[in-house]
């Protein structure tokens, strides 16, 4: 997989199955109401658009540049397809991308893809167009505006993800809040001045060629308030939050809660039968064994049975 | 050049890849949910999973080293959980002596951490046995069949569609830079200016590959309008789900449902 970016997204099992419920519902809200937006516009040239845009996003993951050594930097995407075709769409491409990320690299989880449109298509997506419209628009529409636009959206998007995968993964238990989030923070606040720095380079040579394509800002004057608004209160939120969480890892009482609360769905659900006890044995411990071993035996028995029909038929073929 | 072998999807006559790719696609999400909802440390459960998507494995023909080769590409993320072994208080194993450091690697977050690494793992083998043995417009149909919005869908196919001709451009461009630029042998002589200058050239090859999508576009959309698109997105009703099928749906189901309580057995 020479030419696949670098695998780069949440896989299955590092997020606890209530907190992946949780997110998988905040996505499909947030892309049914982008997908209502888009149906309300009527205008049936944006289906081929953020479908080859997702296409165009997908390979252009691949164009990387070397930074120190054999680190390079490539393109997340989310705050050049918000720059180039408005918020609403940009939810859609960016959870076209993440999709056939998931569902046909295994880049990313199909339970944690979810989380995945989340942090990327849904938080990623409005606080770029937070942060470009509002510098864009203190520059008054200026050039220096827009490339300082793209840059701040590049580099605050990418952080403000990273922030959030990293609260995801200690609210799941899944790494130490003390530690994923400082690191998660750290790490990406270099990555996302790579980010910012190629969303710059792409902006210049677009506005060298096709200027109504960055000025229009896709073809929508008017700002829209309530993407403005969402992004708005998702950077300050995953701010404020993450240092409050990463720097009180004892006295951590909300995530205690949260944890507990997390533990306890699943806890019911296992609790269906209480005290259920293997006939002829008393000890619980002996009969959990006794089980995995009688039905690993039975289970491997079943796939060397599966082996030999397979070859036997193989053979009979030639 | 092209690169097809991005897709992979890889034709056989496997029994796995004959089966319906709505039951294969519900089949598969079930198994990442069940193993998902495997309790810590429950090794019995994680051994039959593991059996089980053996099974499958051997079924579809496509090849156990196949599937084990691309399921560690996603390793690395297990990094995330490593701190787990020295945070989660508890009965310590071991002591590391890093420096003036010492570390203690405690049971319970090594019994985590390894819990974490299975589960990833194992999920992972069937996302590829799913996507290594059906198509994707097979995907897509079983997409709409699960009540995936249409236009979403339809976004689906078309980036599909494109794909690798865009894959293939962003090869080409690649390959152009290569050959315009120089490069020297010896170590530590950087190639080329800045790290902004560097991230300049690649955003104008970004750039490139966005405006070429971009008319690529209004070109297929034409191409769509001259066939008959009117902005509504068709398709053909999906035919009906065999009976054999239903059964080995209903079986996998009910193979996952006993997994889950044999969960239950080991978190007791």
């Amino acid at each position: 997989m020479l030419l696949s970016p670098a695998y780069m997204h949440i896989p299955d099992g590092f997020l606890s199955v209530v907190l992946s419920a949780i997110l998988w519902l905040v996505s499909i809200l947030g892309v049914s109401y982008a997908l209502r937006r888009k149906n309300r516009d009527r205008d049936e040239r944006q289906v081929p658009l953020m479908g080859v845009l997702a296409a165009a996003i997908f390979a252009g993951q691949m164009l990387n540049f070397t930074v120190i050594g054999g680190s390079s930097g490539h393109l997340m995407g989310a705050a050049i397809a918000t720059i180039l075709v408005g918020p609403w769409a940009s939810v859609l491409v960016m959870t076209c991308v993440l999709a056939v990320q998931a569902l046909i690299f295994q880049d990313g989880g199909l339970l944690a893809l979810g989380a995945n449109i989340f942090n990327i298509g849904i938080v990623g997506v409005a606080v770029s167009y937070m942060a470009y419209r509002t510098v864009k628009g203190l520059s008054g529409g200026r050039r220096w505006g827009v490339y300082a636009g793209g840059f701040m959206a590049g580099w605050l998007s990418v952080e403000i993800s990273a922030l959030a995968v990293g609260m995801q993964l200690a609210l799941s238990g899944t790494s130490p809040a003390n530690i994923a989030i400082p690191a998660m923070g750290g790490i990406h606040a270099l990555i996302g001045i790579g980010e910012g720095l190629i969303t710059l380079g792409v902006l210049a040579f677009i506005y060298a060629n096709r200027p109504a394509l960055v000025v229009g800002g896709g073809g929508q004057n008017s700002v829209s308030k309530l993407a403005w608004g969402a992004g708005l209160l998702l950077a300050i939120g995953v701010a404020v939050l993450s240092p409050l969480a990463s720097t009180h890892p004892d006295g951590l009482e909300w995530v205690a809660k949260q944890k507990g609360f997390l533990n306890l769905a699943g806890g019911t659900l296992y609790r269906v039968i209480p005290n259920y006890v293997f006939p002829g044995i008393a000890n619980q411990a002996t009969a959990t064994i006794l089980a995995g071993i009688v039905g690993t035996l039975l289970v491997f028995g079943v796939v060397l049975g599966v082996t030999y029909l397979r070859r036997s038929r193989g053979i009979s073929d030639n | 050049m092209h690169v097809h072998f991005l897709d992979p999807f890889r034709p056989r006559s496997s029994p796995v890849h004959r089966l319906d790719a709505r039951v294969k696609f519900v089949l598969a999400l079930a198994f990442i949910l069940t193993t998902a909802l495997a309790p810590m440390a429950a090794w019995p459960v994680y051994i039959l999973l593991f059996a089980l998507v053996l099974c499958i494995k051997i079924l579809s023909d496509l090849g156990v080293r196949y599937v084990l080769r691309r399921s560690a590409l996603a390793l690395p993320f297990v990094l995330a959980a490593l701190p787990m072994i020295f945070t989660i208080p508890g009965e310590p194993v071991a002591l590391l002596h890093l420096g003036g450091w010492t570390i203690t690697v405690t049971q319970p977050g090594l019994e985590r951490f390894i819990s974490i690494a299975l589960k990833s793992w194992i999920s992972m083998q069937s996302a590829i046995l799913l996507a290594a043995s059906t198509s994707f417009p097979d995907l897509l149909a079983a997409m709409r069949a699960v009540r995936v919005p249409r236009l979403l869908v339809a976004m689906f196919g078309l980036m599909w569609r494109y794909l690798f001709v865009l894959v293939d451009e962003a090869v080409r461009l690649l390959r152009g830079r290569a050959a315009r630029s120089g490069q020297s042998s010896r170590p530590g002589q950087r190639a080329g200016g800045s790290i902004a200058w560097r991230a300049r050239v690649a955003g104008g090859m970004a750039g490139n590959l966005f405006l070429r999508a971009f008319e690529r576009s209004e070109r297929i959309y034409m191409a769509m309008v001259a066939r008959g698109y009117d902005g509504e997105v068709r398709h053909l009703p999906l035919p009906a789900v065999s009976a054999a099928d239903w059964g080995i749906l209903i079986v996998g189901l009910t193979v996952l449902g006993s997994l889950m309580r044999l969960g239950l057995l080991a978190s007791l």
